[in-house]
């Protein structure tokens, strides 16, 4: 049994002073040995040695600290009921609900922000790279004021910029701005319809699954019918009108609903049809407006990379403007872009941790507020390290391997 | 005039490229100054000059990667002007050649050969494949069809990219500076498979600085300088006795003596 000491120094422990002379015996061989690899190996050894004797240090002082606390370590209180409430959420919660379940809930909220804000940054960021490279000059201009303008401002700024806009400047509930009948905008969030439950709508969601694959097989199919007979079908074509036209079919057969839900207001809220909160709406357009600035800039590098020399030899070749874009730039651009794009999602989920300013309950929010209940500081700072990373390297690597397999051999 | 009109009549006879009055500034720089060249059929021309002469930017006016704003070109009784039928239809009877390679670095040897007769051509695969084999035996590379273009050297490329030009089929091809990216070792493979192009009776608008080619390919030599043609000549008479004091001054310095 470990002597234990009080006040913040636990003491030492057996650990720590054999990491020590470790240490002691590599500083000592470094400055000693003349042979330049034995020298570098002593070297690596000491900084490793130190690095565990700091780690054991901190590991054994929180532990004996945490103790003469009689704060109780360990995940227990995951299964503790969490008694608060949370104001969205992807999955059944109420406050009678788990702190896990509760964690759970913050962890698809940030998800749920990060994956949309990746796609809207991505379109909106593809989009304004190409329009500033264009001949107009107008255009241009627009354009790069855009990127100059957005990625200037911290992040946090343009999240308080949106939820300042959207609860300052549109009317209170009651007074809900209606552009399009069925739709409602107030500063308590955003009203819309939705279809009430029928067979003819679920059928085309299934439909548009349906759909989406066909179009995919029938892309394929294409190109090897184009292999063997060398003729050019019109796939986008064909692929937009598969994606439309099977849901479109499926919810015809499914008998044509047209029943919807409507938002009305009762009292003091809307009821029926669903809604989007001010506060993941603020999140939401601050993060991806802000991420496809840079987007936007690593999609402009990436096309300017393309020599012109590129695009002029497809042009001798009789090839078309489309074929040179899809088939010459855009296969090198992309190994350009993609890299630093993976950097901006990255950046982009990590940036949702910043939802706690407006109060949009996403994981760090939820953590924070379990925190504070519970005082399991050191867990809920790991749950929130151990998700953030192994989101991150989990993306990372599914961008890594995307990049891998188009990648150019150089020699 | 749009492609499906031309006559039969004018492109089977007469010139195959004419070039009239041509003029190109870029901005307030005149490049290009009142040119006139007529090129026959299977007519092997040598553009020459000091750099900035306005050779390269001559020859890149046939195909239209470069604008231009007076005169006109006419290649194969097709008019070259903003109509996007016309150009696309100059451009698939004109190959062209230039100093950096420009293969397309994603894309194997092969696939670099079959893009466009798959794309423009509307060739099945194995066609393509079959036919580009076939060029790449004639610049002797066949055995590099499965790599990429950085894994070749600059020999090579140069001999794939004029392969590449040939999968197209084209009746004339441009040159532009085709050896001057090259180290000396290689320049003389590529020479040999442009001097067998023109044993085959391909028409060939080469510009180079590759004097000795000149002498030996070329049916005459168009000498350039500051934007005009200055004069042109046979080989023999363009070498033995030039007439202006500029191709004088040129040959001086360019065969050193």
């Amino acid at each position: 049994m470990l002597p234990l000491t009080t006040g913040y120094f636990a003491g030492y422990q057996p650990m720590q002073v054999l990491f020590g002379l470790f240490a002691a015996a590599a500083l000592t061989g470094a400055i000693l040995i003349k042979d330049r690899n034995l020298k570098g190996m002593l070297w690596e050894a000491l900084a490793v040695s130190l690095i565990l004797m700091l780690g054991t240090y901190l590991a054994h002082n929180t532990i004996v600290n945490l103790a003469n606390r009689k704060i109780a370590t360990g995940f227990d209180f995951l299964d503790r009921e969490a008694r608060f409430e949370i104001s969205e959420s992807l999955i059944p919660y109420s406050a009678a609900s788990t702190y896990g379940r509760a964690m759970l809930v913050g962890f698809l909220n940030t998800l749920k922000v990060s994956i949309l804000g990746i796609i809207l940054a991505t379109i909106l960021g593809v989009g304004i790279g190409i329009l500033s490279l264009t001949r107009n000059w107008l255009v241009r201009q627009l354009a790069g004021g855009y990127v100059h303008f957005l990625r200037n401002i911290p992040v946090l700024l343009h999240i308080f910029l949106w939820y300042t806009a959207i609860t300052n400047l549109l009317p209170p509930l009651r007074q809900a701005l209606s552009p399009v009948p069925g739709i409602y905008l107030s500063q308590r969030g955003f009203f819309y319809p939705v279809p009430e439950p029928a067979t003819g709508w679920t059928a085309a969601l299934y439909g548009l699954i349906a759909g989406v694959v066909l179009a995919v097989a029938a892309t394929r199919v294409a190109r090897l019918r184009q292999d063997r007979t060398g003729e050019i079908l019109p796939t986008g074509l064909v692929a937009i009108l598969l994606v439309i036209g099977v849901p479109l079919i499926a919810w015809l057969v499914g008998g044509a609903p047209t029943a919807f839900s409507v938002p009305a207001l009762k009292g003091f809220n809307f009821e029926g049809g669903t809604s989007i909160s001010p506060e993941f709406f603020a999140v939401f357009g601050a993060l991806s407006v802000y991420t496809s600035a840079y987007i936007a800039e690593n999609t402009r590098a990436g096309i300017l990379a393309v020599s012109r020399g590129q695009i002029e030899a497809g042009r001798t070749l009789g090839l078309s403007e489309g074929v040179i874009l899809r088939q010459i730039i855009l296969p090198q651009a992309l190994r350009v872009i993609l890299p630093p794009t993976t950097n901006q999602y990255l950046n982009l989920t990590k940036n949702s941790s910043l939802s706690v300013a407006v109060g949009y309950p996403d994981l760090v929010s939820i953590s924070n507020t379990t925190l504070n209940q519970t005082g399991q500081a050191v867990e809920c700072i790991s749950i929130i390290m151990l998700v953030y990373l192994a989101t991150s390297l989990a993306t990372s690597a599914l961008m890594n391997w995307y990049n891998r397999s188009i990648k150019v051999v150089e020699r | 005039m749009s492609a499906a009109e031309h006559t039969p009549a004018e492109a089977a006879s007469g010139p195959i490229i004419r070039i009239e009055h041509l003029g190109k500034w870029y901005g307030r720089f005149q490049a290009l100054k009142d040119v006139n060249l007529a090129i026959a059929r299977k007519e092997r021309i040598v553009i020459c000059g000091p750099s900035g002469s306005g050779k390269s930017t001559l020859i890149r006016c046939i195909n239209k990667l470069e604008d231009y704003q007076e005169g006109t070109i006419v290649v194969d009784g097709v008019t070259l002007d903003e109509n996007v039928k016309n150009i696309e239809h100059i451009r698939r009877e004109v190959g062209m050649v230039f100093q950096q390679f420009n293969l397309f670095p994603h894309l194997t040897i092969l696939q670099n050969l079959t893009l466009a007769p798959v794309w423009v051509r509307k060739m099945p695969r194995k066609e393509a494949e079959a036919l580009a084999m076939r060029y790449l035996e004639r610049v002797q590379i066949a055995e590099q069809a499965g790599k990429f273009p950085g894994q070749l050297s600059g020999g090579q490329q140069q001999r794939v990219a004029i392969a590449r030009s040939l999968c197209m089929n084209p009746k004339i091809m441009l040159f532009d500076e085709p050896t001057s990216a090259l180290d000396p070792e290689m320049i003389k493979e590529v020479l040999e498979v442009m001097a067998g192009l023109a044993r085959e009776g391909m028409t060939m608008l080469v510009v180079t600085h590759e004097m000795g080619f000149a002498r030996e390919i070329a049916d005459r030599i168009v000498f350039m300088d500051k934007g005009e043609i200055v004069e042109q000549a046979p080989p023999k008479e363009f070498f033995a006795n030039p007439k202006s004091e500029r191709t004088k001054l040129f040959l001086s310095q360019i065969l050193g003596r």
